[in-house]
């Protein structure tokens, strides 16, 4: 029977949730890396058992974390246990948090400043890693989605990393700037059915595409509409807080922006707002059912300067038609004085026949509908506040 | 040999108790003192200054025989009693009270 690992990212720590197919009894694993923001966490796909885990603190900084036995033991990329912790040639060790921006006369030069929040410009700092995207094919081959935003890749299992740069060569960075969360790259999608082609998304610059493995990059913003911004049309300098894709049709691509529930049909060269007749359209995630491409989920959040769901009532919105027709789920959900939020990594769905759809909140409570967002339970309710959410589907 | 007390994070992240002894070559000072950390606990790279510029991290703090460190330049001697080994080099992570 299959099984599921349920990868949970908090401000305190890392969890892995386990269970067989059915989905009723959970085995869990944690706190691990105890008192330390865990980011994200993401498994390989290529080899499950491969997971990197981002670790990170306001006062030490980046720890990336891998595990090659499915979360039972960790180890920083290129220090494991067995190893002596230095060699006499120097310094070959400890690299795996060295994300270093290219700086280099060609790329480096014109990238080394972004919008700062009272519009003057700012040196790019690197803070943290919000998400981890392991290649499909090769579990050595890992995306890193940074704040300040940019994304690097490791070709040899997180040891060490190297910044794409032509994502912030493509010359819109001085436009670029923090949304409330800091200028985090926080979507990272790998086309399965096209290796070359990306898609990105930081909060505030809006979405990116590459169609050459990541050298080179368009802004992929045209139909968005941020009032808040100077041009609410700009090419860029939107605050796009996530995006999704079904693997089987990957010119479709949704997107919960800071206000806006869009789609494209078109790999993002534009975009139609599909936000109908949710009650706001403020929110964090957005996901696609596992065997439903034009089934989508959201939870709405009542607004940017309150960060609860609508009447206190947490509440999951699903279409079945990709937008713009939106049902209510509320069946085991709190209705009444709730007051959490859904953070954007906190929402991910399995591939078991009947899709379970999973989220997580800042009061800690983890939440699995095994129906597809029919009926939903809390598999857990007292974590620490939840900043991702992932799920594996094992054999 | 130079003895440092670590944070409780980073204990663990080194997988060191509360007190690491390490050897420092040539002059003490909180750069070299640094160096050979790194050099004996490599994982600490990047976590008590920046891999690159080398500058601390703003949220920790070096003190020794009571005294506030943090601000002197990374290339003043430390006190003969942290050459010694007679007192500990502290590295501490800043908390706010309240």
């Amino acid at each position: 029977m299959s099984k599921v690992r349920v990868l949970v990212g908090t401000r305190k720590g890392a969890f892995i949730l386990s269970s067989d197919g059915k989905r009723e009894n959970w085995q869990v694993s944690g706190p691990h890396f105890a008192g330390w923001e865990i980011y994200h966490m993401k498994g390989s796909p290529a080899d499950p058992n491969r997971i990197y885990a981002s670790q990170t603190s306001g006062w030490f900084g980046q720890i990336v974390q891998r595990s090659d036995d499915g979360g039972k033991t960790w180890i920083q990329p290129g220090t494991p246990p067995s190893e002596p912790t230095s060699r006499p040639e120097g310094m070959p060790k400890g690299e795996s948090n060295k994300f270093v921006y290219d700086v280099s006369p060609t790329t480096g030069k014109p990238l080394t400043t972004h919008q700062w929040y009272d519009g003057t410009q700012h040196p790019w700092e690197f803070k943290r890693v919000w998400h981890f995207e392991p290649s499909p094919n090769d579990p050595d081959t890992v995306y890193a989605g940074v704040e300040d935003a940019a994304l690097f890749r490791s070709t040899d299992g997180g040891k060490s990393w190297h910044e794409l740069s032509g994502l912030r060569g493509h010359g819109t960075g001085p436009k670029w700037q923090p949304g409330a969360g800091g200028m985090c790259l926080h979507t990272i999608i790998l086309d399965s059915q096209d290796p070359k082609k990306i898609y990105i998304a930081i909060s505030a610059a809006g979405a990116f595409r590459s169609n050459d493995g990541g050298s080179t990059w368009t802004p992929i913003n045209k139909g968005l509409y941020s009032q808040y911004i100077p041009d609410p049309h700009a090419e860029v300098g939107h605050c796009v807080h996530h995006v999704a894709m079904h693997k089987s049709r990957p010119n479709v691509l949704f997107m919960q922006k800071h206000w806006d529930v869009m789609r494209s049909d078109n790999s993002g060269d534009s975009w139609q707002e599909v936000s109908g007749n949710l009650p706001t359209d403020f929110g964090f995630v957005i996901d696609v059912h596992a065997h439903d491409p034009e089934t989508i989920y959201v939870v709405p959040i009542k607004s940017d300067g309150e960060h609860f769901p609508p009447d206190g009532k947490l509440r999951v919105y699903r279409s079945r038609t990709g937008g713009n027709e939106w049902e209510a789920l509320t069946k085991g959900l709190p209705q009444s004085h709730c007051y959490v939020n859904v953070l954007r990594e906190a929402m991910a769905v399995d591939s078991l026949d009947k899709c379970g759809v999973y989220f997580g909140t800042t009061g800690g409570q983890v939440y699995l509908s095994a129906d597809a967002g029919d009926i939903w339970k809390p598999i857990v309710h007292d974590l620490p506040a939840v900043l991702s959410v992932e799920v594996q589907t094992l054999p | 040999m130079i003895r440092v007390v670590l944070p409780s994070h980073l204990r663990a992240l080194a997988r060191t108790g509360f007190e690491v002894e390490i050897e420092v070559q040539g002059s003490l000072t909180q750069r070299s003192v640094l160096d050979a950390l790194e050099a004996r606990y490599p994982m600490l790279c990047g976590t008590i200054r920046d891999h690159v510029t080398k500058q601390r991290r703003p949220f920790l703090r070096f003190f020794a025989c009571e005294e506030d460190l943090t601000h002197e330049a990374p290339d003043t001697p430390l006190p003969d009693a942290v050459a010694s080994g007679a007192e500990p080099l502290y590295i501490i992570g800043a908390i706010a009270g309240g």
